[in-house]
């Protein structure tokens, strides 16, 4: 039986830098997120310090947490689109 | 006004599955849509699948319960998708065609792993249609007024209509429009709590005035005498939840008997008062010392003792962070509400909701809920949870399938990209929805799940009708996700793959809108069965499932070139029965039997920290013991 992808996606120059740089940020976000779990295991009363305009560390975290989740992602994107576009430009060069 | 609306909301998603069932013409199209829905869309559509009852419905009520610890599944389900952008997305598009299943057999092509992926996704997509079938019937019993399992009941009917007539593209419209709107109405409800502020007397819920629950002084001596006129304490009782007086009130020639919570200080001692359901051993319900009925119910709850120390006290209108650092000041206290079981001397079975003033800054730190200054096991617990959560999303088969959904790999992390961004703002608004219910009087202190609609009725019935038809539309986008992805694993993966049957396109389709039928069914029976419990409690269950059976094979299948067919298929078996084996001997689903929760073999509420491992630890293995000679190539 037929088992492919049903739409054909063609060969991905850029798939192993791709991989590589995902797996970088998979392990920095990874760090932080294993952090706050450590630090509520730990010492949870420490997320009651006040960081700053009256909010506490867990909060502060926490919304960290969601935001660099956000800028990675979007970090990640950019960086994706501009290796996909370089090697896309050296194929067509070297066509 | 609210039936109109709700009604008018359902009519016109049951239209539109009609409008493009009449476009599904092939297998392709009923599963992946095609392959050709855009990125941006399938990137609201991924929230609209993801924002399920959970998150809307049960993250609100858990933060509205036990404050920042709610919290913590908004963050863990976030965390999940930087696992499915960085290291699933691209590759796992490349790899599949309709399903899991596809993806993880497509290096080996092994009938092994067509069977047991196809499994892990029917077990995994119905431990999730739970908590969205309960969630369902807690909507519809205050808004429609129909018992828990008509609601339950017409979910599942609308959904399955909703799958049979157009599957996958249906699906991803109705999920795009649910998960569009849900951002949007959250915003105004967040925006409308931050333009009334915090204050002291709350509006409270329904239309009428606030209740302040009193606390009466008593003199230390037995019997307790309070010192208000016109109480008198009848008998007493210690229970497990603390100690409890049953205390006649005389007011207007009419006596009322309801149970108060004793509190023994350095004060001296106090009757609390509470919200107080009995069961009589005559079979009637009495709420608050009257029988229940359409205008005697619970009274709505929650609402801050202290603000900033100061009794009596508004705020007016504050921005977000104004409400979170008064909130967590040192001098703000709420009552949060408990809940207490047990059995009077003539035989009445008695649950008292009683209020306890917690500081804000404890509400506003993770550990009212977990313990985490607790055992080593209740730690472990907290972990295990967090482990799950950040784990599971990349795992769950029908977030998965809607990767096959767009053109290319790079469709698929964008549409990711977009997920993360519009998931993130949610989860940052149920903060504010759930703290909101806390401190505005609305809660109903037996069922947390109604936090955020309810908060929304204090607003006015317009937004209490937009919210609620909007959370009906989320129950419904994320059943219909989980029934496509289902019946994509009996008609796709079992019939057509494993068994080989060798259908025409017609009959493929036909085939999964009879499996849609039948999990459909099933899922209406399971959310009857489980009504009552935190749907986002459930929902960690089925997490932890999903991240024990499925993510080792798809991650291992993309790193480790020594995998082989035995190490995934026994990796998916290993994985799934381990997880659903401690979370059915664990304390939790003891309670759900009915029988005592520290008799429950299993110490642990959350099996990921266990079960997790073990899948992966068991793919290595039995890999390595199973290789001689076999790789397979990456799709890298």
């Amino acid at each position: 039986m037929l088992h492919d992808p049903q739409v054909e996606t063609g060969k991905d120059p850029a798939a192993g830098y791709k991989s590589r740089l995902g797996m970088r940020l998979f392990c920095i976000y990874s760090t932080f997120y294993v952090l706050f779990v450590v630090i509520n295991l730990a010492q949870p009363s420490v997320m009651e310090t006040e960081v700053v305009a009256g909010l506490n560390l867990a909060v502060v975290y926490g919304m960290a947490l969601i935001v660099s989740a956000l800028v990675l992602a979007l970090w990640y994107d950019r960086a994706c689109r501009r290796e996909e576009v370089r090697l896309n430009q050296n194929n067509q060069v070297e066509r | 006004m609210v039936l109109g609306i709700f009604i008018s909301f359902v009519l016109f998603i049951v239209g539109l599955s009609f409008y493009l069932g009449r476009q599904t013409k092939t297998s392709s199209g009923y599963y992946a849509a095609g392959g050709q829905i855009h990125w941006f869309v399938n990137g609201i559509a991924f929230a609209g699948d993801y924002l399920s009852a959970a998150s809307f419905l049960g993250i609100c009520g858990m933060i509205a319960t036990t404050g920042y610890d709610g919290f913590l599944y908004s963050i863990g389900f976030l965390a999940g998708w930087v696992v499915a952008l960085f290291v699933i997305a691209e590759p796992l598009r490349r790899m599949g065609r309709f399903t899991f299943a596809d993806a993880v057999d497509a290096p080996f092509q092994s009938r092994g792993i067509q069977l047991m992926a196809a499994i892990s996704t029917l077990v995994v997509s119905l431990c999730y249609l739970i908590p969205q079938m309960v969630g369902a019937g807690v909507l519809v019993e205050p808004l429609l007024g129909l018992e828990h399992r008509w609601g339950v009941l017409m979910v599942g009917s609308i959904v399955i209509i909703i799958v049979a007539t157009a599957g996958m593209a249906s699906t991803t419209y109705v999920q795009f429009l649910k998960g569009g709107l849900l951002i949007i109405f959250s915003f105004i409800l967040v925006w409308s709590v931050c333009a009334r502020g915090l204050s002291t007397n709350p509006p409270g819920g329904d239309g009428g005035a606030f209740y302040q629950h009193r606390t009466i002084p008593c003199g230390n001596s037995l019997p307790l005498v309070p010192t208000q006129n016109g109480l008198r304490v009848l008998e007493e009782t210690i229970s497990k939840a603390g100690r409890f007086a049953l205390v006649e009130e005389v007011s207007d020639q009419t006596a009322k008997r309801t149970w108060w919570r004793v509190d023994a200080g350095d004060a001296g001692t106090r009757l609390v008062e509470g919200e107080c359901l009995v069961h009589t051993a005559g079979g009637n319900n009495l709420i608050n010392g009257l029988p229940e009925s359409g205008t005697n119910k619970l009274r709505q709850v929650g609402s801050i003792a202290k603000l900033k120390g100061e009794t009596e006290a508004s705020t007016g209108p504050l921005s977000p962070v104004g409400i979170l650092a008064a909130l967590g000041h040192k001098d703000t206290t709420v009552r949060t509400w408990k809940e207490a079981k047990f059995e009077a001397a003539n035989g009445d079975k008695v649950t008292v909701y009683h209020p306890v003033e917690t500081p804000g800054a404890r509400l506003l730190r993770p550990g009212l809920k977990f313990k985490l200054e607790g055992t080593i096991l209740e730690r472990l617990d907290f972990a295990s949870l967090m482990l799950a959560l950040f784990l599971g999303t990349a795992a769950l088969p029908h977030i998965l399938i809607r990767y096959y959904t767009v053109p290319s790999p790079a469709s698929a992390r964008k549409s990711t990209l977009v997920a993360i961004g519009s998931i993130g703002l949610f989860y940052v608004l149920t903060l504010f929805m759930g703290l909101g219910a806390m401190t505005n009087g609305v809660l109903n202190p037996a069922d947390s799940n109604m936090a955020a609609p309810l908060l929304a009725k204090s607003f006015g019935l317009l937004l209490f009708s937009l919210i609620s038809a909007i959370a009906f539309a989320t129950v419904l986008g994320t059943v219909s996700g989980l029934i496509v992805a289902a019946s994509g694993a009996v008609a796709h993966d079992l019939a057509d793959r494993f068994l080989n049957l060798q259908l025409p396109e017609k009959s493929k389709i036909t085939l999964g809108k009879a499996a849609a039928l039948v999990i459909g069914a099933i899922g209406i029976a399971l959310g009857i069965l489980f009504k009552g419990m935190n749907v986002s409690f459930l929902v960690g269950l089925a997490f932890a499932v999903a991240a024990s059976a499925n993510l080792p094979a798809i991650v291992m299948i993309l790193f480790w070139k020594r995998t082989t067919a035995a190490g995934v298929i026994a990796s998916i078996a290993l994985g799934m029965v381990s997880a659903l084996g401690l979370i059915l001997l664990s304390p939790d689903l003891y309670k759900l039997y009915g029988l005592d929760p520290l008799k429950a073999p299993v110490a642990l509420s959350n099996p990921g920290i266990i079960s997790i491992p073990l899948g992966f630890l068991t793919l290595v293995v039995v890999s390595l013991l199973t290789e001689r000679g076999v790789r397979h190539e990456h799709n890298g």
